[in-house]
C-alpha cells in the first residue's frame, strides 16, 4: 500500500464490514503510510541510500462489557485487518474498568487550517548529488574537520488518518525532507571534537543547505580549543535548542496522563500554581508557522490548539487526551496517541516572556562580559533525566565565555532540579528562535552545578 | 506465497536474487520477516494496557563497489517485492531490464532451517492471562515489600520473530526467535523524598520463561533499592575512583569501548581503535567477549540477520585488542572478518555491526577487594542507561550509588553520571572480581534497537569523572 492508496473511505467500508461481521459495534483507528527515500554520504562516495514504503493500522474497538482493546499490524489486507479486529478483541478482555477510553468529543469538530502545501519530491539521486556537495563544501571549510560521519539527506511522503464508527474520518497528507551534517575535527595531539546542524523543509527544494553547512562548520571549529572546566557553581545560559530539549524531558510535569498516573511532578491541584520567575510564559502551539511536522489532529482526532501551559510563571493548563480531560471536566487538548492506554504528549513548545513583565535584566549571551556558561547542546537525555523526581545530570556541549571570549568546554556535566532552574531564571532574552524541538529565546539561568575535569 | 517462511520461498527469492544479479549488483541480499508482538503493562492492581502488534515485511539490499542502497517494504507479493529491488538497483545506477550476465549467482544453498524445532514457541508463550496474572503477582509483592510507594508497575513484553534471509552468494537460512523480558518499577515517594527504580529481566528463545521467574526475588530488589535511595543525598561531584557492581554495570563496557569496536564505527572514522589490533586499549586485567551463543541470554542468536551463524569473539584479551564485530557490509568495507553480528531492529534497518552478548570476563579477586582498595570513592550497585558520542565520549547515569570510605561501603547517593573518554578510561579499569554476571538490555544504534546482554563481574576504575551536584 502507497500513501496514495491509504483511502480513508474505502478502508472505514471494509473495517465497518468487517467489524459487522465480527459483531463489533463500536471501534476506531488510527492509519499511517509513508514513502520515504535518505542518503548518506562518506568523503564523497555514496555510503548508504534507502527508500521505504510503510504501512500501519491500529484498531481499537469496545466490547460488550464497554471495555477497550487494540491491536496494531502492518498487514493491511482483509487477513491482515480481519486479524487485527480479532486481536483487538482479545485484548479488550484486559481492558482497565477504571479507566475506559471513548471517542474524543471534538473528532469531528473542524479542523483548523494548515497551511503546509505538499511539495514535489526530487529522487534519491538527486538528494545524493546535494549531500555529496554539501560534504565537499563542509570539508573544505576547515583543515580540521577531516569527516563528516553523521550526515543525511532525506524526503518523505506521509498519510495519516482517523476514522471511528461514529463517523469521523480524518485525514492528512504531508511531505517533509530533512539534512543533518555532524562534522568530527581533530587537531594533532588534541582530542576529536564533533557538532553539527540540523535543517527541516516541506521539500527538499527548500532546505537551507547553505545555512547548514556554515553552522555545523561554525559550531564544530568553535569547540577545537577545548579546555577543562573548573567543577563548581555557574551563570548558565542555555541555547534554545538546549532549553528545549530540557524542557521536553520534564514534559510529564504538563501531562494530565502522568498526573492521574502518579508519575508527574504535578498533581491535580496544581494548576495556578507557580512552577516558573514570572517572566516565562510556555505555550504549546502545535499550529505554529514554524512546527513543519504541524498535524491538523491528534491521535484520537482531536482538533490540534494553541494551549498556554504556564502563563506569567503560573501553570494554566494541562495537556489532555478524551479520558484525562474527561476526568478533569475539561475538553481534549489534542496531545493524545491513540492506545489501550492513551498516551498524552507535548507537540510543540514555544518559551517566550510574559507579556508586560520584564526580568529588569539586559544579558545577551553575544555581549556579556561577565563569566558565564554557554551550553549548546544536552547529551544522554533519556539516561540523565529523573522527570519523576525532577533531577538531572547531563552532559554538554558549550563554552565557558569569559570577557566575551568562548574556550569550549571539555567533558563536562550540568546537574540540578527543573523546579529549582525555573525559578533560578534571570532572563529570557528578546530574540526568540525557531528549532527543530520548538521557539525559545536563550535562556539565562544562575547557581546551575558543573562537574569538570580540571 | 506461504504465510510462512519455507522452502516454498525458494523459487521466488531465486528469481529476485537472478534479477538482482543479472542487473550487475555485486551481491544481494533479501530478509523477510514477520513478528508477533504482545506488550502488557500493570499498574497497581490494574492491568491498563494489552498491546498486540502484528508485522511483515522485506528489506532488499544490493551492493555495488562497496555502495549500497537498501528498500524496505510491507509489501511481500512477487510484484512488490520486485518493485523493491528494482528500486534498490536504480539507486545504484542499475536497471534490473538491462540483463547482462548472471555476476556469479549460482542458486541458493539448501535451506538452513534453524526454525525447525522452534515451531511451537509461540503457542507455549504465557496466554495473556497467565502474563497478567504473573504482572499483578509482581505488583502486589511490590505493595508487601515496598514502603511508601506511590507507583507500582509491572511490565512484559514477548517479541516472536520468524526471519528468512537469502542472498546471492547462496545464503538461504530460516529462523524463529523469541524474546520475552520483564520489568518491575516503582515510585517511592514520602514528603519532598522521591525516588525512582527499576529493573528488568529478559530472556530469549525460553517459552516457559514468565513461569520461572522469581517475582517475589526482583520485587524485593526493587523495592529494597527503592527504600535505600529514598533519602538518598545528591553525589558530590568530582574525579574519584568507582567500583561498579556486576551484571548491568557492564554498561560501562558497552557504551566505553564496545560501540567503538564495531566496524560501523571503523566505516565512519569514530573509533579511536581503528589501528590498535595487536595494541594495548586497556589494563592488563581486562578481558572482554561479545558473543551471541550463551543459552537464553538476551543478545544469543542462533543465526544473525544476515544467515550467519554467532560466534564467541574474544574482543580484548589481557588488554590487547584482538578484533572487531563485523557485519557483511564492515567485512567489504573494512576488511574485518564477520563475525555473525549483522543485526537489525526489523526489515526497516539494513544490518550493521552490533554487539550481541558482551562482558568483561571474570578477575581474580573478590568484590570485597576491589571495596576495600578504594580510601574515597563511590560504588555504583544499579545503573542507568548511557551513550557514547562520535568521538568517543561516553556517559551513564548511576541508579543506585554508594560513597566508598576508607574502604567501606557508605551511605547511599543519587544523582551521579559517570562521563569520560574511551581511550583514557579502558586502561583505568586495574581490577576484576571473580563474579561475572549478566544483564538484559535493549541498545539503539544505526540499525535501531536491538536485544543485547550487558555483563561484567565487579571492576574498578581507578578513576572517573563522577557528575553530581
Amino acid at each position: 500500500m502507497t500513501s496514495q492508496s491509504l483511502n480513508a473511505v474505502l478502508l472505514r467500508d471494509r473495517i465497518q464490514l468487517l467489524a459487522q461481521q465480527a459483531g463489533v459495534q463500536h471501534w476506531d483507528l488510527g492509519a499511517a503510510c509513508s514513502d520515504d527515500c535518505s542518503v548518506q554520504v562518506d568523503r564523497g562516495e555514496a555510503k548508504q541510500l534507502k527508500a521505504s514504503q510503510r504501512s500501519s493500522i491500529t484498531v481499537r474497538v469496545w466490547n460488550s462489557d464497554g471495555l477497550v482493546g487494540i491491536t496494531s499490524t502492518t498487514d493491511l489486507s482483509d487477513g491482515g485487518l480481519q486479524q487485527a479486529l480479532d486481536g483487538a478483541r482479545q485484548a479488550s478482555q484486559y481492558g482497565n474498568p477504571d479507566d475506559v477510553p471513548q471517542f474524543s468529543p471534538l473528532a469531528t469538530a473542524p479542523l483548523p487550517e494548515l497551511n503546509r502545501p505538499l511539495k514535489s519530491r526530487q529522487g534519491i539521486l538527486p538528494l545524493l548529488a546535494r549531500l555529496r556537495d554539501a560534504e565537499a563544501d563542509l570539508l573544505g571549510r576547515h583543515p580540521a574537520i577531516q569527516t563528516v560521519p553523521y550526515n543525511g539527506m532525506a524526503e518523505s511522503l506521509s498519510t495519516s488518518l482517523y476514522l471511528n464508527s461514529d463517523g469521523a474520518v480524518r485525514t492528512m497528507e504531508r511531505t517533509q525532507a530533512s539534512l543533518y551534517l555532524y562534522a568530527r575535527a581533530e587537531e594533532h595531539g588534541r582530542k576529536p571534537r564533533s557538532s553539527g546542524a540540523v535543517r527541516l523543509a516541506l521539500g527538499s527544494d527548500e532546505l537551507d543547505i547553505p545555512g547548514c553547512i556554515k553552522e555545523a562548520a561554525e559550531r564544530t571549529v568553535s569547540h577545537l580549543g577545548y579546555q577543562p572546566i573548573e567543577t563548581g557553581i555557574y551563570r548558565v545560559c542555555f541555547t534554545p535548542e538546549a532549553f528545549l530539549s530540557l524542557l521536553g524531558a520534564f514534559s510529564s510535569m504538563f501531562s494530565a496522563r502522568a498526573v492521574l498516573d502518579g508519575v508527574s511532578l504535578s498533581n491535580r491541584d496544581s494548576i495556578g500554581d507557580s512552577l516558573a520567575v514570572p517572566y516565562l510564559s510556555l505555550y504549546d502551539d502545535g499550529l505554529h508557522p514554524g512546527h513543519l511536522s504541524a498535524a491538523p489532529f491528534d491521535g484520537e482526532g482531536t482538533p490540534t490548539q494553541k494551549l498556554c501551559l504556564i502563563e506569567a510563571g503560573k501553570l494554566r493548563n494541562f495537556l489532555h487526551s478524551e479520558a484525562t480531560a474527561r476526568s478533569f471536566g475539561v475538553q481534549p487538548t489534542g496531545h493524545a496517541g491513540l492506545g489501550a492506554k492513551v498516551s498524552v504528549g507535548p507537540d510543540w513548545f514555544v518559551v517566550q516572556t510574559s507579556e508586560g513583565i520584564s526580568s529588569g535584566s539586559a544579558l545577551n549571551h553575544t555581549t556579556c562580559t561577565d563569566p558565564f556558561v554557554l551550553i549548546e547542546d544536552l547529551s544522554a537525555l533519556h539516561a540523565g533525566v529523573k522527570a519523576t523526581q525532577g533531577s538531572f545530570s547531563l552532559p554538554f556541549d558549550g563554552w565557558l565565555v569569559k570577557g566575551g571570549e568562548r574556550i569550549s568546554v571539555e567533558a563536562a556535566t550540568v546537574a540540578g532540579d527543573i523546579r529549582s532552574l525555573m525559578n533560578s531564571i534571570v532572563h529570557l532574552e528578546q530574540d526568540l528562535e525557531i528549532t527543530t524541538r520548538g521557539v525559545a529565546p536563550h535562556v539565562w539561568v544562575d547557581g546551575l552545578s558543573i562537574t569538570g575535569e580540571a | 506465497m506461504t504465510d510462512t517462511f519455507s522452502q516454498a520461498w525458494s523459487d521466488s527469492l531465486q528469481a529476485l536474487l537472478q534479477r538482482g544479479s543479472s542487473a550487475g549488483a555485486d551481491l544481494v541480499e533479501i530478509f523477510l520477516e514477520r513478528t508477533d508482538h504482545i506488550g502488557l503493562l500493570a499498574e497497581q492492581n490494574r492491568i491498563t494496557s494489552v498491546n498486540p502488534t502484528f508485522a511483515k515485511g522485506a528489506g532488499i539490499r544490493v551492493f555495488l563497489d562497496g555502495r549500497d542502497g537498501f528498500v524496505s517494504t510491507n509489501d511481500l507479493s512477487q510484484e512488490g517485492l520486485t518493485r523493491s529491488l528494482d528500486q534498490a538497483l536504480a539507486m545504484l545506477g542499475l536497471e534490473a531490464s538491462a540483463l547482462s550476465t548472471a555476476n556469479g549467482f549460482e542458486g541458493l544453498s539448501p535451506l538452513r532451517d534453524y526454525g525447525h524445532d522452534k515451531e511451537t514457541w509461540l503457542a507455549t508463550c504465557p496466554s495473556m492471562a497467565d502474563a497478567s496474572s504473573r504482572l499483578l503477582q509482581g505488583t502486589a509483592q511490590l505493595e508487601r515489600l515496598g514502603q511508601h510507594l506511590q507507583v507500582r508497575r509491572g511490565s512484559y513484553a514477548r517479541d516472536w520473530q520468524e526471519v528468512l534471509v537469502a542472498a546471492s552468494d547462496g545464503t538461504f537460512a530460516r529462523d524463529i526467535r523469541l524474546h520475552q523480558s520483564t520489568g518491575l518499577s516503582v515510585l517511592a515517594a514520602d514528603g519532598d523524598h522521591r525516588s525512582s527504580v527499576g529493573r528488568r529481566y529478559g530472556s530469549s528463545d525460553r517459552p516457559d520463561d514468565l513461569h520461572t521467574w522469581d517475582v517475589e526475588a526482583s520485587a524485593a530488589e526493587v523495592c529494597q533499592s527503592a527504600g535505600k535511595m529514598l533519602r538518598a543525598d545528591y553525589v558530590e561531584a568530582g574525579q574519584m575512583p568507582v567500583v561498579l557492581a556486576n551484571r548491568f554495570g557492564g554498561v560501562i563496557f558497552h557504551e566505553a569501548c564496545g560501540h567503538l569496536l564495531e566496524t560501523t564505527q571503523i566505516e565512519r572514522g569514530t573509533t579511536p581503535f581503528s589501528d590498535k589490533v595487536g595494541q594495548s586499549i586497556a589494563h592488563s586485567a581486562v578481558t572482554a567477549i561479545d558473543e551471541g551463543i550463551s543459552s537464553g541470554a538476551f543478545g544469543s542468536l542462533a543465526m544473525d540477520d544476515e544467515g550467519m551463524e554467532p560466534q564467541r569473539t574474544v574482543l580484548i584479551k589481557d588488554g590487547i585488542l584482538q578484533c572487531f564485530i563485523s557485519d557483511r557490509a564492515g567485512e567489504l568495507r573494512t576488511g574485518h572478518q564477520r563475525t555473525g553480528s549483522g543485526r537489525r531492529q526489523s526489515h526497516s534497518f539494513a544490518a550493521a555491526s552490533r554487539m550481541r552478548n558482551t562482558y568483561i570476563d571474570a578477575g581474580p579477586h573478590t568484590p570485597e577487594q576491589l571495596i576495600s582498595s578504594v580510601d574515597n570513592g563511590l560504588y555504583c550497585k544499579a545503573m542507568g542507561g548511557g551513550s557514547v558520542g562520535p568521538t568517543g565520549q561516553f556517559n551513564f547515569s548511576v541508579e543506585e550509588g554508594y560513597l566508598i570510605k576508607d574502604g567501606q561501603l557508605g551511605r547511599p547517593v543519587k544523582g551521579a553520571t559517570l562521563i569520560g573518554d574511551a581511550k583514557e578510561v579502558m586502561p583505568r579499569i586495574s581490577m576484576c572480581a571473580n563474579d561475572l554476571d549478566l544483564a538484559a538490555g535493549f541498545c539503539g544504534s544505526v540499525s535501531g534497537s536491538v536485544f543485547v546482554t550487558v555483563g561484567q563481574p565487579h571492576i574498578k576504575v581507578d578513576t572517573i569523572t563522577v557528575g553530581g551536584r
